[in-house]
Order: structure tokens, then C-alpha cells, then sequence
């Protein structure tokens, strides 16, 4: 048995055994949802259909219903893009490179912030498959031989090594999450009475009996895809950000965009996660499991991130005044004060200014401080996307087709269709699916639970007592 | 042939460990541990060897950078180069640069889904398969050792249990074995 520091805040509150554990993660899905949970899926799933009918417009008539002209080829499209799979990112952070790094607080909440991660990835990964136009070839994307012939695709160029990434990505983030959801289903399995639902949890469970053998490849195979994740979601921001970095537009151009993006996706992911377990937690009574100290490490994060990317605005603009480039000048004159300036001050004000409230540890630590800073959060890295994206393009190098860019009914639609498709999957994945890694807790139960601690401290303190006495 | 078996159920994963190490010192054979989470530590009590997945996972790793570097250089060199803004493919080695990104993405793809692959073959998982836990609440709370008594001959199945329940054991129980190897 690992020991902890008593000093060390326990990660699991309240005096719990480990039927206690599964009881309370389980509950969610056995009981019943109450109104509200009805009441906002409807919400959110009407928002996913709309979202997925003003697709089907946009497919029917064509790109013209977005708000691109011939200056800004790409706006709400990519920005909506980036800024899912960003959010993505922080998932496969915890899960992963928490992993490596051993830190316990990640077990609480890596099953619903992997859950996050390919929601947010199905989000994104819809928005190149819509903005292509004729998207009955988009099967063009991959390498198959097409009627012209054995013309493929372009293997030098950035947007496909995009593809290439987020279709890893995707889908190694399922692998890596289903493999450690097999074990908590057989958990919901054995404990059914019903049988419609001991047959569904014996089919998703694969058949799991949780031998010594299991386990231990089990544990091989969760290292092993957390070494594969790490370099991986390190490699799909760069990536993303190539789709960028490696074009000739001033503003672009620069070679810091792909850690300053990474750095921002861990960022805004963080951010989603904890606008999402602040509610879960309370909705779900998990308060015992996610607790203020989860949330504080995160919001750590968070500021560190968050000045990370505020380091990066910087260079930026000192990069662009070093280079002695007029176009260099003027892009990012233009972003800080021309027509734009509005965003990118949202954009400054929201990620580099206000995340640095959570160096005082009351705002780190209170709940409503986290909630409202982790949506400002969100919302600036929309913004930073937008900015990026939106201001280098409006104001080309010929000033007779200097434009700007008006988002259409069909772009917000579609962007609020996501937001609704991301929420709807969400929640029922909080009503089916063991929110947290029952597992993983109870493995920590007896070194960071609270009871096992406090009995731990008293031993040390008799033992202490003892030798005093001697 | 069905054979009895005893399962004896812990409440705590270390009593559970230190008993296997105990019984295992006395010569007996256990056939199998189901707990609700892995006990570090009881794989070489139960003479269980390191697995060799990661090895695996290695070999699926090389097979997708050859692949990915072979189907790069088949497509863009070899079959149809292209000059695209006047970067043209001339071989791989001097393409390789632009190759990295996918080579790496495809590694990584391989790599992960051939040892999830191998995982869920190795370890009999799938859809639809039959779980062959004998006690429902291992998965819960209990650390449940199952000893089959063919495997030990010379134990007197009485005298067991009671070693059983003096090693911390909840209580012992007797089945049969389940499956068959």
C-alpha cells in the first residue's frame, strides 16, 4: 500500500468504502432524471437539430449562405474548428500526461474530461467536412484513388496533415477511453437487476471479470496509450496551427504559433472542463469526488496556461516590429486598432488579463469565481481564434479588396448547433456512462480518501506518542 | 468435469495480497484473483509473468512509420509527383520534411489501435462475452481468491478455509470452476 502525506489534501472527502463509491457514482444511472435534466437536453437538442438543419441548408444551396466573401475565405468555419478541438485538448492532458506525470487529482475527473474531448473533437472535425462545399467528394480528403485517375492527395501540404491528425486523434481518444471505461461498466453490470439493463452493460463491458491478468495488461495498456496520447495531442494543435504558420500571410506567418496554440488549447480546454464539472458535480452530487482542491489544480493550470498565452500575444507583436516587414506592421497594427480592435481587446482582456485573478487563492477556490472565469475564458480563445483568422485576412495586400467579415444566421446557427450537439452528447453521457473512473478511485481510496487518511495520521501519531515515551 | 473450487473473499486489497503471499509460501496454488481494481503487487505472487504488450505496441509503431513513409512516397513520388508552387517530389529523403507530420500521426494510429486490438484478443474481450467472475460483488468491493481444489492435492479443503479465514479472509465459499483453460 502506497502511503500519502497526511499534510496532502485528500483527494476523496468523507469516511467512504468502496461499495459506497460505486453506490454513489453509479446512482445516476439507475435512478430517474429529474425536470431539469429534461428541460435543458430538450434545450440542447433542439439547438443540435437546427444546428444540423442549417447543415443541411448550407449542403442544399451552397457556401454563399455563410458570411465568406472573396477576401475572407475563412472565418467562422475554421475559427469554430480550432476552438473545439482546443477545447478537446485538455481531456487527453488529464488522462494522459497527468498520468505520466502520476498525479492522482486527474482520477476524478479524467473520465468525463475525456468524454469532453471527443465530443468537442466530433464538433470540430464537422466543420472541414461542411465548409469544403461539394461535400459529396469530400472523400477526396483521403488518399483512394479518385476518377481522374491515380491522382492523390498532396502529402506536403498542412491541411492534410490536419486530417491526418484529427482522425488519429479521434479516434485513439475513443480507444484510449473506451479501454478504460470496460472495467466500470462490468462494475454497473454485476449490480444490475433489471435485465434489459444487465444485458446492455454486458454487452458494452466486453466481457470483463477483472482477473489478475486483466488488470495487468490492463494497467500496461493504459501507460502505453497515455506515452502514444502525449506527443499526440502535443502533435494535433501544432498541426492545426501549421494549417497557419506554414501559409505566406502576414500575421500567420510566425514560427511560436505551434506551442502558443497548444498552450492556448490546454487553455480553453481546462476552462470547458470546469464550466462542465461544476455543474456535474452539484447536479450529480459528486461534490465528494470533485472537490474545491480539483478545481484549484485546474485553475492553476489555468493561469499558467493563460500567461503562457499572453507571453505569446506579446512576442507576437514585438516579432512583427522586429521584422522590419511593413506588412508584418501593419497586420498587427491593424489587429490591436483597426476596424477589429474590439475583438482583439475581448481577446486580451479575457485570456491574458482575468485568468491572472487566480492567483488570489479566495477566486481560485470559490465555485461561482471558477464558473464565471472559465466561460470568460471560453470566450476570449473564440475570439483568439477569430482574430487571428479574421483580421489577417480582411485587409489583403491590395487595398481595393479590403473587406470586412459579417457572420450570416446560417454561421451563428451552425456554431450554436454545435454547442447544442456537444451538450446533448454530454448529457447523456452524464445520465449512462459511470461519470467518474470507479476503478481508478477506489484504487486511491485507501492512500488520499479522507477517512484512510485521518486513520493513517492517528497511527502516526501514536506511534510518535510511543517513542516520545520511550 | 466440473471442478470445486474454493473462492475466498477479502474485504481489503493489501489482507488480500498478503494473504496470497502466505498461502502461495505454503505451496498453495491459486488459480486466479478477480478484485474491483488492480492489487500492485500479486501478479508474481500468482507466478503471473511482466506482460509483453508494450513490446507489441513497439513493433505496431515501426510497421506504421514503414507504412506510412511507403504509401507517401508510392502516392507523391513515385506514382504521380507533383509540383505544386514550384516544390516539386523528387525523392523521399528530400520530401521526408513534409513527410514527418502523417508519418508521426500514423505511427501513433497504429501503434495505439494494435495494442488495443491485441488487448481486447489477449485478454478475451469483445462484445457479447460471456464474464466469468463467480462472485458479482468482485467487481464492487470484494477481492476474490479462487483456489481450485484439483490444483492442490495435498490441501484438505477444511483445513484451507480456516487458513483462509485466519488470513483475513471475509468469508469462504465453494463453487465451480467456471470456465476451462
Amino acid at each position: 500500500m502506497q502511503i500519502e502525506s497526511p499534510i496532502r489534501q485528500p483527494l476523496i472527502l468523507g469516511n467512504k468504502s468502496y461499495a459506497q463509491i460505486t453506490d454513489e457514482i453509479v446512482r445516476p444511472i439507475e435512478g430517474r432524471a429529474n425536470k431539469m435534466w429534461y428541460l435543458v437536453f430538450t434545450i440542447a437538442a433542439l439547438c443540435a437539430l437546427w444546428g444540423l438543419g442549417l447543415i443541411a441548408y448550407t449542403f442544399g444551396t451552397g457556401i454563399g449562405v455563410w458570411g465568406l466573401n472573396k477576401t475572407v475565405g475563412w472565418a467562422w468555419d475554421i475559427t469554430n474548428f480550432v476552438w473545439w478541438v482546443g477545447i478537446g485538448h485538455a481531456g487527453t492532458l488529464i488522462s494522459a500526461i497527468l498520468l505520466l506525470f502520476r498525479q492522482k487529482w486527474r482520477m476524478a475527473i479524467n473520465r468525463s474530461a475525456e468524454a469532453m474531448t471527443i465530443f468537442a473533437v466530433i464538433c470540430a472535425a464537422m466543420f472541414p467536412g461542411i465548409h469544403v462545399g461539394r461535400v459529396w467528394v469530400v472523400y477526396w480528403f483521403f488518399p483512394v484513388p479518385n476518377q481522374f485517375g491515380s491522382l492523390w492527395v498532396n502529402f506536403n501540404s498542412p491541411l492534410l496533415w490536419d486530417l491526418f491528425a484529427i482522425s488519429t486523434y479521434f479516434s485513439v481518444s475513443l480507444g484510449f477511453w473506451y479501454v478504460g471505461l470496460i472495467p466500470d461498466f462490468a462494475t454497473v453490470r454485476d449490480r444490475q437487476i433489471i435485465p434489459f439493463m444487465k444485458r446492455i452493460y454486458k454487452i458494452v463491458s466486453f466481457g470483463w471479470s477483472g482477473t489478475t491478468k486483466s488488470w495487468q495488461r490492463f494497467e500496461e495498456v493504459s501507460l502505453v496509450l497515455a506515452g502514444l496520447s502525449t506527443p499526440l495531442v502535443l502533435s494535433v494543435h501544432t498541426i492545426v496551427s501549421f494549417d497557419f504558420a506554414t501559409s505566406v500571410i502576414p500575421g500567420w506567418h510566425t514560427t511560436i504559433f505551434p506551442p502558443y496554440f497548444v498552450a492556448g488549447a490546454i487553455f480553453s480546454g481546462f476552462a470547458m472542463v470546469a464550466t462542465l464539472l461544476i455543474i456535474m458535480r452539484k447536479v450529480l452530487n459528486l461534490e465528494e469526488y470533485i472537490t474545491v482542491n480539483h478545481l484549484e489544480s485546474m485553475n492553476k493550470i489555468i493561469v499558467v496556461t493563460g500567461s503562457i498565452v499572453g507571453v505569446a500575444y506579446i512576442t507576437e507583436l514585438v516579432i512583427a516590429w522586429y521584422s522590419g516587414v511593413q506588412y508584418e506592421h501593419y497586420a498587427f497594427l491593424n489587429r490591436a486598432t483597426g476596424p477589429y480592435a474590439w475583438a482583439y481587446w475581448i481577446m486580451m482582456s479575457c485570456n491574458v488579463i482575468s485568468p491572472q485573478l487566480f492567483w488570489f487563492k479566495g477566486i481560485r477556490r470559490s465555485l461561482v469565481g471558477t464558473f464565471l472565469l472559465s466561460i470568460v475564458v471560453n470566450i476570449g480563445m473564440w475570439f483568439e481564434r477569430f482574430v487571428i483568422i479574421v483580421t489577417s485576412l480582411h485587409r489583403d495586400y491590395l487595398p481595393s479588396s479590403w473587406t470586412m467579415f459579417y457572420p450570416t444566421w446560417v454561421d451563428v446557427g451552425i456554431f450554436v448547433g454545435t454547442l447544442g450537439i456537444f451538450f446533448t452528447l454530454f448529457l447523456l453521457f452524464a445520465r449512462t456512462f459511470p461519470v467518474i473512473a470507479i476503478a481508478e478511485t477506489k484504487s486511491i481510496l485507501k492512500s488520499s480518501g479522507d477517512g484512510w487518511k485521518r486513520k493513517t495520521k492517528e497511527k502516526y501519531a501514536r506511534i510518535g506518542e510511543e517513542a516520545e515515551a520511550h | 468435469m466440473s471442478k470445486k473450487t474454493i473462492l475466498a473473499k477479502f474485504t481489503d486489497p493489501d489482507e488480500c495480497l498478503h494473504a496470497a503471499e502466505a498461502l502461495v509460501k505454503g505451496g498453495v496454488k491459486i488459480r486466479e484473483v478477480y478484485s474491483p481494481f488492480p492489487i500492485h503487487g500479486i501478479d508474481p505472487v500468482l507466478g503471473l509473468s511482466k506482460t509483453r504488450i508494450s513490446t507489441a505496441a513497439f513493433f505496431y509503431g515501426g510497421a506504421g512509420l514503414s507504412l506510412a513513409l511507403l504509401m507517401m512516397w508510392y502516392m507523391n513520388v513515385q506514382d504521380w509527383p507533383m509540383d505544386i508552387g514550384g516544390k516539386p517530389s523528387f525523392s523521399l529523403a528530400t520530401n521526408l520534411p513534409a513527410f514527418i507530420p502523417v508519418a508521426f500521426e500514423i505511427t501513433v494510429l497504429i501503434a495505439a489501435h494494435g495494442m488495443i486490438g491485441t488487448y481486447f484478443f489477449r485478454t478475451r474481450l469483445a462484445p457479447g462475452i460471456q464474464p466469468m467472475n463467480p462472485e458479482p460483488r468482485s467487481t464492487n468491493d470484494l477481492f476474490v481468491m479462487e483456489i481450485v481444489l484439483q490444483d492442490n492435492p495435498k490441501q484438505e479443503a477444511t483445513a484451507l478455509k480456516d487458513q483462509l479465514l485466519e488470513l483475513g479472509a471475509m468469508e469462504c465459499t465453494d463453487d465451480e470452476l467456471r470456465y476451462e483453460d
